[in-house]
């Protein structure tokens, strides 16, 4: 399986960012998240990016090896704003563009400055209060995992089933593409819902 | 040893022209330490190690893990039970190769730091202590099966189950997986298609056409499947 860098991973590190307690993280994202979306315009988004790009400057992974190892996220996020420009304003453009990537930046800060361990104890503890009303705090936390993982997984899938296409010639058809990514990507999730299902994760 | 017992098992799926037997009714009472399930490919014999675990329910009959019925106290026999799969990559969930050995150990070590030094010491038995902070994506096929059975194993079920564990290594790994099940205190259930490794056991059974075939000790179990085959 090739390796997607800065997506699942965390990296050890010694900055202050590493040494943040993973709940202020998770919660310092949260809040930028309704930020960006509750204040309209483009200078928040503007603000919400330079504040990104300065926790990835201070976080030790390096500006330009974050920005190469998100390039193809960050193209979407270009092409987001490219279809804005042409068919809504520049403005918005420039807000969904700058919001878009402020948020997959901060993600990236927070995944790999924090151990996944540590944010599904964060979790745990923040949850353990509604335990009361059905919520399963372990339940949660595991699913959050879950999503972690699958994305460098499901990007995996999709470039291993690129590569069989264009080995068989169908490289440039959608079907050819798009069916069996989708059904690798159900059937890992399967195997892995049995996987965890024999591990007795969930069952707390 | 843990007993094992399968009091007239069936399992069927439904099929276009109706159900499709994949065991036959089958009694068994397992207690050996070391269970070899051989057969061809399709024979029921993954059916019947996953019955043991409860990732396959019975259409009728009961299991039972040291007189627990894994359809009404599935929580604890898989807290007996652990299971490792062929292909490692769909059991490591984490995306460290600690963390990964740290998640089983979660419903039992609440605290953070007592949890790690925990997964630490299980990662030292399994010698997989350097790559503790490697992603388990960057593993290679062997060390990924030896972390997948050291995630099993760091809960220390009293029998593992194991569905083909080696078919995907090369054959170093093959041996290294293999004489390390061998050599493991749990009681072991392992569907293999390594006949050398079948005959090392205990027990043996040849399951073919949904069927036990042949039950008795490894070595005349496995010259009667070579056989037959």
């Amino acid at each position: 399986m090739r390796q997607l860098p800065l997506l699942d991973a965390h990296r050890p590190g010694t900055s202050w960012l590493h040494r943040l307690p993973a709940g202020a993280k998770l919660l310092g994202m949260l809040a930028a998240g309704v930020v960006v979306i509750v204040l309209r315009g483009p200078l928040t988004g503007v603000g919400a990016l330079a504040v990104a790009l300065a926790l990835v400057a201070s976080s030790g992974l390096g500006l330009a090896d974050t920005l190469r190892a998100l390039r193809s996220l960050l193209l979407l996020g270009l092409l987001v704003g490219l279809y804005h420009l042409l068919q809504r304003s520049w403005a918005l453009a420039a807000e969904q563009v700058t919001d878009l990537v402020a948020l997959i930046l901060l993600a990236t800060v927070v995944t790999t400055t924090t151990p996944v361990d540590a944010m599904l104890d964060a979790i745990v503890r923040a949850l353990g209060p509604l335990r009361s009303l059905g919520v399963r705090p372990e339940r949660v936390a595991l699913a959050f995992s879950l999503v972690l993982r699958s994305i460098p997984l499901t990007l995996a899938v999709a470039a291993e089933t690129a590569d069989a296409a264009r080995a068989r010639g169908l490289g440039r058809s959608p079907r050819a593409l798009l069916t069996p990514m989708v059904i690798r990507t159900v059937a890992h999730a399967r195997v892995t819902g049995e996987a965890l299902h024999a591990r007795g994760l969930g069952d707390d | 040893m843990t007993r094992l017992e399968l009091d007239r098992v069936a399992v069927r799926a439904p099929g276009p022209d109706g159900d499709v037997v994949i065991l036959q009714e089958t009694t068994l009472d397992l207690t050996q330490r070391r269970i070899a399930l051989v057969g061809p490919n399709g024979s029921g014999k993954s059916t019947l190690a996953r019955l043991l675990n409860g990732l396959v329910a019975p259409s009728s009959g009961a299991v039972r893990v040291d007189g627990l019925d894994v359809a009404r106290e599935g929580k604890e026999v898989r807290r007996r039970v652990g299971f490792v799969f062929t292909d490692p990559s769909a059991q490591l969930v984490m995306p460290t190769v600690l963390e990964d050995v740290a998640l089983s150990l979660r419903r039992t070590h609440r605290d953070r730091t007592a949890r790690l030094a925990t997964a630490r010491a299980v990662l030292a038995r399994f010698g997989l202590d350097p790559l503790a902070d490697r992603s388990v994506h960057t593993l290679s096929g062997g060390q990924r099966q030896l972390l997948a059975l050291a995630g099993v194993l760091a809960t220390d079920p009293a029998v593992l189950v194991a569905d083909e564990p080696t078919t995907l290594l090369d054959l170093a790994n093959s041996r290294m997986i293999g004489d390390l099940l061998l050599g493991l205190p749990q009681q072991l259930v392992l569907v293999t298609h390594d006949l050398d490794l079948a005959a090392r056991c205990d027990r043996a059974l040849v399951v073919s056409g949904g069927r036990v075939a042949f039950d008795g000790p490894a070595e005349a179990a496995v010259a009667h499947y070579r056989a037959t085959a």
